[in-house]
């Protein structure tokens, strides 16, 4: 298996057949606070890959600084073939690379239906001038909410559609939320920590919805401290300690690396990696 | 006691409410639909009012072209102060909105100006133009105890006509898919960032819409009266604010309705203290302190508001934003 992701041995850094996105020398310092240090890493196109690491490990900067949300110091990246180092959020989110946010961000003074349609692309009524004249994005918006209705229902939020999105609880606001960027109709897909707070009765469709992602053609890449989400739905794990990666590879054998054991017993010692007991994040 | 009531009933109409329920229009798209603080809602009406009639007076242009000076200089104004701070967290726009609402008054009204900008005395005499538009046939058209002449009527007509224009307007816009990326603005923008919406040019279209707005509302205030730089202080953008989260600020009819019963409020208390001074039922008060007291009244009343109905009179409970 490894051998058809990788070009050559599992190592940090190492190079995949088909990469969709490609990171070198990332580095992010807050005050004296190196936060982010990627030399480089390769994110496999078409597959499931986990970013995992003990908090603080500089997963979420990480995430911001490739999506556009933070500057780096330093560094590139290219996002199939488009170098995307200064692009603004906005952009990269155009070109098919969008993500979700650790703390949920739901709009919550409008209905679970509008933030849905929120995460359309090429709807002319977002024009300030085009807005005024309904025949001119009425059609799209008849697709727009057939679109986010499968979805919806797909999320089992169908009922909620006219809700504000502020009566929803935690665990569906982060299915909205990643809902919401599915409506992008994006490429990758970025989620930060996706199940934190979802009702486990919900953790196995999310699961099998992150599949179903991958089946239509997706890539994803996905933060976790849920070993057992790791290990049932990933294709590759990369380790990242201190703002560096410092382990990669499918996921029973990262698992066993002892790079990886001591970078989670070095911040918390409690974590059981071989267990399914989920860490608690921020 | 007939013409208290029908002073204060007057007031629902006059062409002074018209325009404060235009200007807080304009911040019901800037504060209520986009979550921008715009406190110089004041700087808008002031470059309308000059823009206005500097070019009638000064450069001698027409109503309609004198209309598209100030327009522009509404939308330079809008540039003006969403560039540098757009970008920036919310509270910026507040403090530079404020600032440059105070700097524009404090300039028109120096004397060095007076040549331009009439100084400190302001400027009158502009509005033959507009007048002269008045299809109303010339005469006293008097109601119960009203008594208007044709220039009255044409003035009352031709600001509610742009007060209801550009009330279905921000209604079409805030229903249409664009108010979607707006309200989305108000809630989180990195959320709508993060879904590809250039946010920071959707600020400023907000900031340009409801500017002109104020802008338009500041042509409206000056036609029928004169420009006097003392109403562009910090006061005027604070009554359009009390205007604003009387009605509910994430209403457009609101603005319209809050402008009404400010206005009327307004007159009816200070008549009716007014009176009662006069003829020795209110022996407390002098006639002087009467037009501060009815502010007072107005602040109280607003407290109240705030306290047991903070959405306002037509706002939604769930659409909230004394939540913090
Ligand atoms: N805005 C910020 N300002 C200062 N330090 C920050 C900021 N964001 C993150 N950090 C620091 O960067 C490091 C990595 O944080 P983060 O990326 O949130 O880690 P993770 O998501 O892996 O838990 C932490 O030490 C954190 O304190
Ligand atoms: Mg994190």
């Amino acid at each position: 298996m490894p051998s058809q992701i990788a070009i050559g041995a599992a190592v940090p850094g190492c190079a995949k057949v088909d990469p969709i996105l490609i990171a070198d020398n990332v580095r992010r310092q807050f005050g004296g606070n190196v936060a982010v240090d990627v030399e480089h890493v390769e994110i496999p196109r078409g597959l499931i890959t986990a970013l995992i690491g003990p908090n603080g490990a500089g997963k979420t900067t990480f995430f911001n600084l490739l999506t556009g949300f933070d500057q780096p110091n330093s560094g590139d990246w290219t996002f199939d073939g488009v170098k995307l180092a200064g692009v603004p959020a906005f952009k990269v989110a155009r070109m098919g690379m969008v993500r979700t946010f650790q703390l949920t961000k739901s709009l919550n003074m409008i209905t679970v239906m509008e933030n849905m349609r929120l995460g359309a692309q090429r709807q002319p009524g977002e024009s300030l001038l085009r807005a005024l004249i309904k025949p001119l994005w009425k059609r799209n918006e008849e697709e727009i909410t057939a679109r986010a209705a499968e979805l919806l229902t797909r999320f089992k939020l169908d009922t909620k559609s006219d809700d504000f999105a502020a009566s929803l609880s935690g665990g569906q606001r982060k299915l909205l939320e990643m809902a919401r960027a599915l409506m992008t109709q994006p490429r990758l897909v970025m989620l930060d920590e996706p199940m934190a707070g979802v009702n486990p009765a919900l953790t196995q469709s999310l699961l099998e919805h992150i599949r179903g992602l991958k089946n239509e053609g997706m890539t994803v890449l996905f933060v976790e401290h849920d070993m057992h989400m790791v290990r049932n739905i990933s294709d590759w794990v990369i380790v990242m300690a201190e703002g560096k990666i410092v382990a990669e590879g499918p996921p029973n054998e990262v698992m066993k690396n002892p790079a990886v054991i001591d970078a989670y017993l070095g911040a918390h010692h409690d974590t059981d990696l071989g267990t399914d007991k989920q860490a608690k994040g921020n | 006691m007939d013409l208290i009531l029908g002073n204060a009933i007057s007031w629902l109409f006059q062409p002074i409410t018209a325009a404060y329920a235009l200007a807080a229009i304009g911040i019901a798209l800037h504060f209520g639909f986009t979550g921008l603080l715009n406190f110089g809602q004041a700087v808008f009406m002031a470059v309308g009012a000059y823009g206005f009639s500097i070019s009638v007076k000064f450069f001698g242009l027409g109503f309609w072209p004198a209309v598209g000076v100030a327009v522009i200089a509404s939308i330079a104004m809008a540039f003006l102060l969403g560039i540098p701070t757009l970008r920036l967290r919310s509270d910026y726009l507040a403090i530079v909105t404020i600032a440059a609402a105070e700097v524009f008054r404090f300039i028109v009204s120096t004397t060095s100006a007076q040549p331009v900008t009439g100084g400190p005395q302001g400027l009158n005499q502009y509005s033959d133009g507009f007048y002269a538009m008045n299809p109303i046939p010339v005469g006293h058209y008097k109601f119960w105890v009203w008594d208007f002449n044709q220039d009255d009527l044409f003035a009352i007509a031709v600001s509610w006509v742009v007060v209801v224009f550009f009330a279905i307007l921000l209604a079409i816009l805030i229903r249409s898919p664009w108010g979607r990326v707006i309200k989305g603005i108000r809630e989180d923008e990195d959320a709508v960032r993060s879904l590809g919406k250039n946010v920071y040019s959707y600020k400023m279209q907000s900031l340009v819409v409801g500017g002109l707005m104020g802008t338009f509302a500041g042509i409206l205030f000056v036609l029928p009266t004169s420009v006097q730089p003392g109403n562009y202080g910090t006061t005027l953008t604070f009554y359009i604010w009390t205007i604003l989260l009387l009605g509910g600020a994430s209403t457009v009819i609101g603005s319209i309705v809050g402008a009404m019963i400010f206005w009327s409020l307004l007159s009816l208390t200070g008549d009716l203290l007014s009176t009662g001074v006069d003829n020795g039922t209110i022996t407390f008060l002098t006639q002087n302190q009467v037009g501060a007291i009815r502010f007072i009244l107005v602040g109280v009343a607003l407290m109240l508001l705030v306290i047991f109905r903070p959405q306002g009179i037509f706002g939604n409970k769930k659409e909230l934003y004394f939540n913090a």
